[in-house]
């Protein structure tokens, strides 16, 4: 019994440990800078996209195996908009924000009506959008503006909201917020976790060991402190970090915990019966596709603000970007199975293999093929894992 | 030297343990066609798939013997070789496809290696035609431009074009009319006169009556007797006799004292077109009603309108122009989608376990609380994951799911306990009228056994049951009433005391007759 749990433990966190070794992989080959507060913090800002996306594609993928190919070229064409109100317009900001959400929510019924009601096979539906808005987007920045980029540098409060840094401080001092953040953080999951023990117990429902729990406790704890530590050591909290954070964590309470959740899973697994169990199926689609298109927005807020521009070639290959980290995270490409966790590992693992070999100086022609590899790997490996159980 | 082209001797299949086909014998003369006709289940299908390698060489025990030598078949391909072909109920047209391309599916007309002989395609195909008497069919047409009896003859075209000696039909007329029907089959005395050999399966007595030399009739799996033409009494009632004979053991758990209440549910003028033809009528006038307590049988042939009968009314899951009252407790109430059905407190636990039931990814506990999700189990959308647990378990326990635990793939379940889970599934809805669409269907007689207690523990609760079913012995030992259902139509009711397969299949029969007309 004991050695079986320890097997089923490892089987269930295969990604996170193998991210584990990856990323104790990358920090002995470049010799520790890997571990470096900076490539921390480097890690949230460069990846916070995938992870926004990703959430959004979980989504769709779980109804079914659905993907959203436009998400990317839609970040080019909002980030136009957004450029154009904000700098062309003098538009403030917040005006600006709540009008290139409305597009986006546009955009997202549209989407979801053709995929939804329509019967419209998503990857088609989406693969208009991935021309459609690419061309408009690069059309709209050149019209204004004669170099096909406009800044947007200028846009302080923009800017702060989401790249900036809470409390910022010089990147030698250690940033005291960040540090409370991470104990306060520490000493949620902590207390969440015994307490929903506590109840467990208390009406009689199997609970997990202390022992276990303790050891999870521990293990969370540490890494949400080495994540504290380290980024304030680098200036602080990025704002795009708390953006990630409350959206993984919104997402994991609908995914895990609510009807709706519950049916984005039963119709990848059987759409039919789902049906019949009472559940208005084409809703599910349609949200999927709305809330895919609303990500998106948000994604774009983080990109444009990331870059300081609007550019034509933003948002190239995000949407590839998105699918591979659910598809490593065990995200089920037939739909049905996968969860924001497993996608937050998945996304990870892709971003500390970019980073890692960015600063091995690893060819990024090269980067493509070992990140192509590594995909095909967990894929093979999932199928295989799934065969050998069953 | 002997006169039998086939000989299959002492054949048993066993499917985990239970015997889909014991120690049958079918011997068939070359150049007859003989009928093959039992109960839905009673094995007719199996037999046929063991000769035609569907079940290969080894997952069975007994011998084949074909032209005089003993076969091992490994797969499909192995006996079409050996010119036995096999016509499955559901055509294996691909319906975009021409009329000529589908004759040559996967035996192309090829002149050199893998490129196609357009003009040899088609002029083959005309042949082939012709041997069907469809000499005047277009063949460049797409399939799907024909009628579905056209389409079966263009399966025995293919079937001729690989040099057939011996062709198995498996419910060929079960989507034609009579003229077409009466088509199909002078279209197999033809073949026979051209010295092809054919096995037909068919629930239609007057059609093997018609066509058939020689008769085998298959119940539990077994072979309980062959008929001759020409030497034994060769009728309906003899056949039927042979086909429902079997004696009544206590399959049937007792239902006692259970006290008929009022008429909770009741369904008037029911009237239901196809959903894809507007001027199909699949169910004409129907009208039932089923007291609290009470079981009633819906019985009928496959394809009888039953199915699409119950999803019409729940929450019309089929057909259109649906028109017709349904009252639930007295009260009349409109189910236009499934909500409104499991509102209503009606359930319909479907005959497609896997297909229209079940999430076979998902584990036991969210597939029983899946219908029940919305109303039982949350609160302002956040489910209650732990009453789910306990519900699950109560329901495991309650009803004797056999699985380690609730959170157990429901894939990696048996029949039985899948469609207990389904049973589950629907009992937590907390209905008032559940409808039982096929309740037993491919699972083992032990599981059966339960299932059926379950049914008497339902209607003890007071509810109202409604169970469909094509094995007539079911039917019998678990209703209390039973309306014959045949071609969209009530073709008779039954009580208890005057049930009987005879009576059941009488009732079909004159229904028949009378539509024939």
């Amino acid at each position: 019994m004991g050695k079986n749990k320890v097997s089923d433990v490892l089987k269930k966190n295969a990604m996170l440990i193998v991210l584990v070794l990856v990323y104790i992989f990358f920090t002995v080959m470049t010799s520790g800078q890997m571990f470096q507060a900076m490539n921390f913090n480097a890690l949230i800002t460069q990846n916070a996209y995938v992870f926004v996306l990703a959430t959004g594609m979980l989504m769709c993928m779980l109804t079914g195996g659905n993907i959203d190919l436009s998400c990317g070229s839609f970040v080019c064409f909002l980030g136009a908009i957004g450029g154009i109100l904000m700098t062309t317009k003098q538009m403030s900001p917040g005006l600006s924000i709540i009008l290139m959400l409305l597009v986006g929510v546009v955009y997202g019924c549209a989407l979801g009506y053709l995929i939804a009601y329509v019967n419209i096979p998503p990857w088609i539906a989406t693969l208009a959008g991935y021309l459609a808005f690419r061309g408009w987007g690069t059309a709209l920045l050149s019209a204004n503006s004669s170099t096909g980029s406009i800044s947007l540098a200028a846009q302080k409060g923009f800017l702060a909201i989401f790249s900036g840094k809470v409390f910022s401080t010089p990147v030698n001092q250690t940033n005291i917020v960040c540090i409370a953040a991470g104990v306060i953080a520490s000493a949620i999951v902590v207390v969440t976790s015994f307490m929903s023990r506590a109840t467990k117990v208390k009406k009689g429902y199997d609970a997990e060991s202390v022992m276990t729990l303790l050891i999870r406790c521990v293990l969370s704890v540490a890494a949400i402190m080495l994540f504290a530590v380290k980024l304030a050591g680098a200036g602080g909290i990025p704002t795009v970090l708390i953006w990630v954070i409350a959206i993984v964590l919104i997402y994991d309470f609908i995914t895990s915990r609510t009807t709706i959740g519950r049916y984005f899973y039963t119709i990848g697994g059987n759409a039919e019966a789902t049906r019949l169990s009472g559940v208005d199926t084409k809703k599910i689609m349609f949200l999927a596709y709305l809330n895919m298109a609303i990500l998106t927005v948000i994604t774009t807020y983080i990109v444009t603000a990331r870059f300081q521009a609007a550019n034509s070639t933003a948002g190239t290959n995000y949407e590839m970007d998105a699918i591979a980290a659910c598809v490593v995270g065990g995200v089920s490409a037939y739909g049905g199975a996968g969860n924001v966790f497993g996608m937050v590992v998945g996304a990870t693992l892709i971003g500390v293999i970019n980073l890692g070999m960015s600063l091995m100086g690893v060819d990024a022609n090269w980067q493509k093929v070992v990140k192509g590899v590594v995909l095909l790997a967990a894929v093979v490996f999932d199928i295989l894992a799934e065969k050998k159980r069953s | 030297m002997s006169d039998y082209i086939l000989e299959m001797n002492h054949i048993t299949k066993e499917f985990s343990g239970v015997k889909a086909l014991d120690d049958v014998n079918l011997k068939v003369k070359k150049g007859e066609i003989h009928g093959l006709c039992g109960e839905n289940g009673a094995g007719k299908s199996t037999l046929m798939n063991v000769l035609s390698g569907v079940y290969p060489y080894g997952t069975y025990s007994g011998d084949i013997v074909y032209k005089g030598e003993t076969c091992k078949f490994k797969d499909l391909k192995e006996s079409e070789a050996k010119g036995i072909v096999i016509i499955h109920q559901e055509l294996a047209l691909s319906p975009l496809l021409s009329v000529a391309e589908n004759v040559f599916i996967g035996n192309e007309q090829t002149s050199m290696k893998g490129v196609i002989d357009w003009t040899a395609t088609r002029k083959k195909a005309q042949e082939m035609l012709a041997k069907v008497g469809l000499e005047h069919e277009d063949v460049n047409v797409p399939v799907n431009s024909l009628g579905v009896g056209k389409q079966q003859l263009i399966e025995i075209a293919k079937a001729m074009a690989k040099k057939v000696d011996l062709l198995i039909l498996d419910e060929p007329t079960a989507a034609l009319n009579d003229e077409e029907s009466k088509k199909l089959l002078d279209i197999m005395l033809e073949l026979k006169n051209h010295g092809v050999t054919s096995i037909i399966i068919s629930h239609k007595l007057n059609e093997l009556e018609y066509v058939c030399d020689a008769l085998t009739i298959i119940r539990d799996g077994h072979t309980i007797e062959t008929l001759n033409k020409g030497v034994d009494e060769f009728t309906e009632d003899r056949v039927i006799k042979g086909m429902v004979g079997r004696e009544m053991t206590n399959r049937y758990p007792v239902r006692e004292g259970v006290e008929l209440g009022k008429v909770i549910f009741e369904v008037n003028n029911w009237n239901v077109y196809h959903p894809d033809d507007g001027e199909r009528q699949m169910i004409r006038n129907i009208n039932i009603s089923v007291r609290a307590g009470e079981v009633v049988g819906l019985a009928g042939l496959m394809g009888a309108g039953r199915t699409e009968f119950a999803m019409s009314l729940f929450g019309k899951s089929y057909g259109q122009k649906i028109s017709g009252t349904v009252k639930i407790n007295g009260q009349e109430v409109h189910l236009n989608s499934v909500k409104d059905a499991i509102d209503s407190k009606l359930a319909y636990v479907s005959e497609d376990r896997k297909t229209y039931g079940l999430v076979l990814i998902d584990d036991i506990k969210h597939n029983m609380t899946m219908a029940a999700l919305r109303k039982f189990f949350s609160k302002k959308g956040v489910v209650n994951a732990n009453d789910e647990i306990v519900s699950a378990e109560e329901y495991k326990k309650r009803i004797n799911v056999k699985a380690n635990s609730i959170e157990q793939t429901v894939g990696s379940l048996s029949g039985g306990n899948q469609q207990k889970v389904v049973l589950a599934k629907w009992m937590l809805t907390q209905p008032d009228v559940l409808i039982l669409d096929e309740p037993t269907r491919g699972i083992d007689v032990g599981a059966k056994y339960e299932i059926y207690c379950v049914i008497n523990d339902l209607a003890k609760a007071g509810k109202a049951v409604i169970v469909i079913s094509s094995e007539m012995q079911e039917i019998i030992g678990t209703c209390d009433r039973v309306y014959v259902i045949n071609e969209g139509e009530i073709a008779g009711e039954l009580n208890k005391d005057e049930v009987s397969q005879e009576k059941i299949m009488q009732c079909i029969m004159a229904h028949n007759r009378k539509g024939g007309e």
